[in-house]
């Protein structure tokens, strides 16, 4: 929070909120003692080198790790949600339900169907995980700790997270199977319609924050304080219309025709088996985490803690946890709501979900960004 | 730096999936069945293949899409310096998605947003 214009609140909240002001952990220190020490004893090209080795691992690492977590999240949630246990087997309270699974997944035989245009087929598994793969990296997880900033994140950010669609249509095209299809088709109608509303909420907020960058945006909440408080009305539709399009966009909840089990038996991933159907498994999970990992930091303030205005004791106390705590916890927040809608309500039909998207939510989205737009204009912004 | 690792993400993705890949189908049995091969539909053999025709209905939402993604492609620069562009900047974009709603509104009133 800015100090200029505010009364002093006495010598110990003046020391607090100075000493604050540097308190929030900056990553970069560390990546830039490492790159200095690599580079104390490599030649540049070689630093360079064991640095992105370092950072394919630590992406590898994170997207495993999140992945067993979340699978373990649903089943528990959702056990909840139906009075029921859940994985109790498998290790203490079935913790080691979901490396088991894994383990089963990677020693599953692999097999090529007779139909299937297997060069297609097997493309489709490095396009989904290559997608999301690339929106993990995307993710802000604290100051300094994020490994794609481009200064138009948000717009590489939709980019990228398109390609996954094509991942999904060339799944259901090449499996030769009418299952597979009408998934494919399903998935691909909803995901591009539904990224529409995805990217006018996106759009809402930049026309607030006057960045396409998500550490800037990041930096920028933490200064004046979550973009959801600062947006008040737009940013709140922004926000809800982001969690809806979102959770279509995953795939998941009332929305997941592209692969409900009582219609089309598994959907686009029909035809796959072992590890190439834990692909799409492990992305849809990952999915979803980048999607609430999104919501996160665009409108609760990514790593950036909860200010309260004028409140300088509470906000030096908050600034003590770490902007990565902040983070993982927004977004395990927004996951937990995300598991909600889709173990609270029943699948839609494919006429009622376009309708959705084109009846209600683009008109919708539109009428937020000009009220956006007027609000940002006429300084009615917090 | 940012482009160094956006590539080293890329390749990850790839190098994750052809490494996996690779592992599972050595460490998995293998087996040969004529019906293994069969496409999994219904138990019985399937008729025809599914590459074949399909409801018009799809293609016309991505076509939809198409517009509403390039408007907001045009859209995202303008959200970035709106602050310094002004009222000015402001009316000629309220005139541009005046227009897009009018396309919308076109494709309602034709029936393209209809399922049948």
């Amino acid at each position: 929070m800015p100090a200029a214009g505010r009364p002093p609140i006495g010598l110990a909240g003046q020391h607090l909120h100075i000493s604050f002001k540097k308190k929030m952990f900056d990553f970069s220190v560390v990546t830039t003692w490492l790159h200095g020490l690599l580079c104390s004893f490599l030649p540049e090209w070689a630093a360079i080198l064991t640095e992105s080795v370092l950072v394919a691992l630590v992406i590898i690492t994170l997207y495993a790790v999140f992945a067993i977590v979340l699978i373990y999240m649903e089943r528990k949630v959702c056990a909840a949600f139906q009075c029921r246990l859940g994985p109790m087997r498998v290790g203490k309270w079935g913790l080691l339900q979901v490396f088991s699974d894994v383990f089963k997944m990677l020693t599953k035989e692999i097999i090529s169907m007779r139909n299937t245009d297997l060069f297609l087929h097997n493309l489709a598994p490095f396009l989904v995980v290559t997608a999301s793969m690339l929106t993990f990296a995307c993710l802000p997880w604290n100051a300094g700790a994020q490994i794609i900033d481009f200064n138009v994140g948000v717009f590489f950010f939709l980019a990228v997270s398109s390609i996954g669609v094509v991942g999904i249509l060339l799944a259901g095209w090449s499996s030769n199977n009418k299952y597979s299809l009408i998934g494919a088709m399903r998935s691909g109608a909803q995901i591009i319609s539904y990224e529409l509303s995805i990217g006018m909420a996106m759009l809402t907020m930049i026309c607030l924050t006057g960045t396409m960058s998500f550490s800037e945006i990041c930096q920028q909440q933490y200064d004046e304080g979550w973009n959801i408080f600062r947006g008040h009305l737009p940013a709140l539709m922004a926000f809800v219309i982001y969690l809806v399009a979102g959770n279509a966009e995953c795939n998941r909840g009332p929305f997941d025709l592209p692969e409900c089990e009582s219609e089309l038996t598994a959907g686009y991933h029909t035809e796959y088996s072992g590890m190439h159907f834990g692909y799409y498994y492990l992305a849809e999970y990952l999915n979803l985490f980048i999607c609430a990992g999104m919501a996160a930091t665009i409108f609760l303030g990514g790593w950036a803690p909860l200010h309260v205005y004028g409140l300088d004791g509470l906000n030096g106390v908050m600034d003590l946890i770490p902007g990565a705590v902040w983070f993982v916890g927004k977004t395990f927040f927004i996951v937990f709501l995300l598991m909600w809608l889709r173990w609270t309500f029943p699948r839609l039909r494919i006429d009622q979900i376009l309708s959705l998207e084109w009846k209600y939510l683009v008109p919708i989205s539109m009428v937020t960004l000009v009220i956006m737009a007027l609000c940002v204009s006429f300084n009615l912004t917090f | 730096m940012n482009f160094t690792l956006f590539v080293t993400a890329l390749l990850t993705g790839i190098a994750f999936v052809a490494v996996v890949t690779v592992l599972a189908r050595l460490i998995s049995p293998r087996s040969y069945n004529a019906q293994k091969e069969e496409a999994y539909e219904c138990g019985i053999p399937t008729r025809g293949r599914s590459w074949m025709q399909f409801r018009i209905g799809y293609y016309l939402f991505a076509i939809l899409f198409l517009m509403f993604d390039v408007e907001t492609m045009f859209l995202f620069p303008w959200a970035v310096v709106m602050r310094s562009l002004g009222p000015a900047g402001l009316l000629s974009v309220l005139f541009f998605l005046f227009i897009l709603v009018l396309g919308l509104a076109y494709a309602w009133r034709k029936g393209a947003l209809k399922w049948q």
